[in-house]
């Protein structure tokens, strides 16, 4: 196990470095530059910024003095806010987007499994028709519809929560719930579908059988093997949340990560975009790693190493 | 009493669901609208009346008028018909790579199949919509090379079903009795293998035109999406969600059809799945 672990860590360097490096050659390759919208530049500014960044040598060394940096864990200043570093820019984005993605992972796991358990263990009663239409709809509204549609209703009709912004509690309640909302729903059907599945194997028919009450049959044999779905779903789930992100801190003025992102890129900020797109794949990577781990850890079937 | 094929069973198994059968009648009324839209009594989506200005729905306009006093149906139906055609367009791309990419390393196996997946498996763990932006601003935001990005994200999972079921079925006796009675490699492929891939295909394809549609509209509301002058659904989103504190139908009629048009894709791609796989539904 621990030698399975070092070694997707080790793995990850390389994609993490080919990532580095399509994002450089896609912006380099683009016609146009970072300061091509200040039009009022004289030529000789405009060449002492172009060598303050570099811009004046040939591709090749702009590529490795970028990936000099990178390996020192320097990623270099931004073009568009001056006087600031890149590594500034995501220290300040960083924690917003991360507590944003964690507490929207954590509504969806939680609410998505007890709902989906609880519909798949009363298949086909009320409450699993009435969970799983919601779970339909949830699954099919945007979360850049449902996120104005839930500032329209609760912020600016009924006045119960602020309608952006983010200093303190009272604002994470909103973008948390449409961040989080298509997730739930995807994680309470894939539950459903784990529940029904093992529902019907032997082994539950045999706990039932010797006549161990239904709260337990599901608790203690059916649980654990039901959600493997959900745990294979997380991986995918958290770089859907990564990008979901982007758009509920664009609805919300959320000064995350996602913001700048989407901003550098407009304004062909290089460095800043390179930063967050490697900041996101990291996270991406190491995630999926970690749901690797847990499925291991959860299903005994599964041994790694040994071939 | 005739056997009923395959098809033909399928075809039964999916009418027998309401929730499809709804979804799919749904369906078909929106995208005539849409495609009818051109010729129906409403004023063009591009039509500016400044004086009459933004305004709620009324026997005029059935929808209301945004801020720069177009027609609202219009406009929505006309969104309609870009993000259904983002939708379509970028699954056929994704369609012929992911399916030829499956089939070859699923028919190929061994050493090629082992590299080709593990490819897939790398790529699948990078934030795509994130190099998807990168592109868009890059090369420009037009209408080909949205969709060219969208579909060359979506083939991954398409190549993997399709490799997975080539595989199983290379394994199955009735294949094994096409080679020993020495079948040709492409009737091989037509007669035997094709069929088979078909059902699961079908099915991703179905649920991943929903799919693209919202990833369409996802850009479109970061301002990525399809340039001026077209609006997609998820543009008219975009304005909507700008001026809804002050005109709230502008982001509900918009974002209603586009729910409307997920909901149901999804319902339909689900009842075929249920219908092509009766096993799995008890």
């Amino acid at each position: 196990m621990t030698t399975y672990i070092l070694k997707r860590l080790l793995s990850v360097i390389p994609v993490i470095f080919v990532i580095a490096s399509a994002s450089f050659f896609i912006m380099r390759g683009a016609p146009g530059g970072p300061f091509d919208k200040e039009r009022n530049m004289t030529e000789e500014v405009r060449r002492s910024l172009e060598a303050k960044y570099h811009f004046d040598k040939p591709v090749w060394r702009q590529y490795l003095i970028d990936m000099g940096g990178l390996l020192r864990g320097d990623l270099g200043p931004s073009f568009q806010y001056e006087g600031r570093t890149v590594n500034e820019i995501i220290a300040d984005g960083f924690g917003t987007s991360l507590l944003l993605g964690a507490m929207a992972m954590a509504l969806a796991v939680v609410l998505g499994l007890s709902a989906g358990i609880l519909a798949g263990a009363r298949q086909n009663s009320w409450l699993d028709h009435l969970l799983m239409s919601c779970s339909m709809t949830g699954i099919s509204i945007p979360n850049f519809v449902l996120g104005p549609l839930l500032v329209l209703l609760f912020s600016l009709t009924l006045h119960w929560l602020p309608v952006a912004g983010w200093r303190g509690a009272r604002y994470m309640i909103l973008p948390t719930i449409a961040l989080a909302l298509p997730y739930t729903a995807y994680i309470a059907r894939l539950a459903r579908g784990g529940m029904l599945e093992v529902i019907r194997t032997d082994y539950i028919r045999t706990a039932r059988a010797k006549g161990l009450p239904e709260r337990l049959v599901i608790l203690r044999h059916a649980l654990r093997p039901a959600v493997m779905p959900v745990v294979s779903y997380l991986g995918p789930a958290s770089a859907h949340v990564l990008t979901g992100i982007l758009v509920i801190e664009s609805i919300f003025s959320i000064p995350g990560l996602g913001r700048y992102f989407v901003l550098s890129a407009l304004n062909r900020d290089y460095t800043v975009v390179l930063g967050t797109v490697l900041i996101y794949s990291t996270l991406l990577v190491f995630f999926n790693l970690l749901v690797d781990v847990a499925y291991a850890i959860l299903d005994p079937r599964v041994r790694y190493g040994t071939k | 009493m005739k056997a009923l094929g395959p098809t033909r069973i399928a075809l039964r198994l999916l009418m027998r669901n309401r929730m499809a059968v709804g979804s799919m009648i749904v369906l078909s009324v929106i995208v005539g609208l849409a495609l009818a839209a051109p010729i129906l009594p409403i004023p063009p989506q591009e039509r500016i009346n400044l004086e009459y200005g933004p305004r709620p729905p009324s026997p005029a306009h059935p929808l209301g008028t945004d801020d720069l006093g177009r027609d609202l149906l219009s406009r929505v139906l006309y969104g309609t018909r870009i993000s259904l055609a983002v939708g379509l367009l970028a699954t056929a791309v994704s369609l012929v790579i992911g399916v030829t990419y499956g089939a070859v390393a699923g028919y190929a196996g061994g050493r090629l199949d082992n590299v080709m997946m593990r490819v897939v498996d790398i790529l699948y763990g990078l934030p795509w919509m994130f190099l998807v932006i990168i592109l868009l601003v890059v090369f420009g935001r037009s209408i080909l090379n949205l969709f060219i990005a969208l579909g060359a994200v979506q083939w991954l999972t398409m190549s993997r079903i399709v490799r997975g079921q080539v595989l199983s079925v290379k394994e199955k006796e009735y294949v094994e009795a096409a080679r020993a009675v020495g079948c040709g490699r492409r009737r091989f492929l037509f007669r035997h293998i094709l069929p088979n891939v078909l059902g699961p295909v079908i099915v991703y394809s179905t649920l991943m035109v929903p799919a693209v549609m919202l990833e369409e509209s996802f850009l479109s509301f970061l301002g990525l999406g399809v340039p001026d002058p077209y609006a997609s659904l998820g543009k008219l989103a975009k304005a909507g969600a700008d001026a809804m504190q002050s005109y709230p139908w502008m982001l509900i009629f918009p974002g209603a059809v586009l729910t409307v048009i997920l909901f149901s894709l999804n319902f339909v791609g689900d009842g075929l799945r249920d219908a092509l796989d009766p096993q799995l539904k008890k």
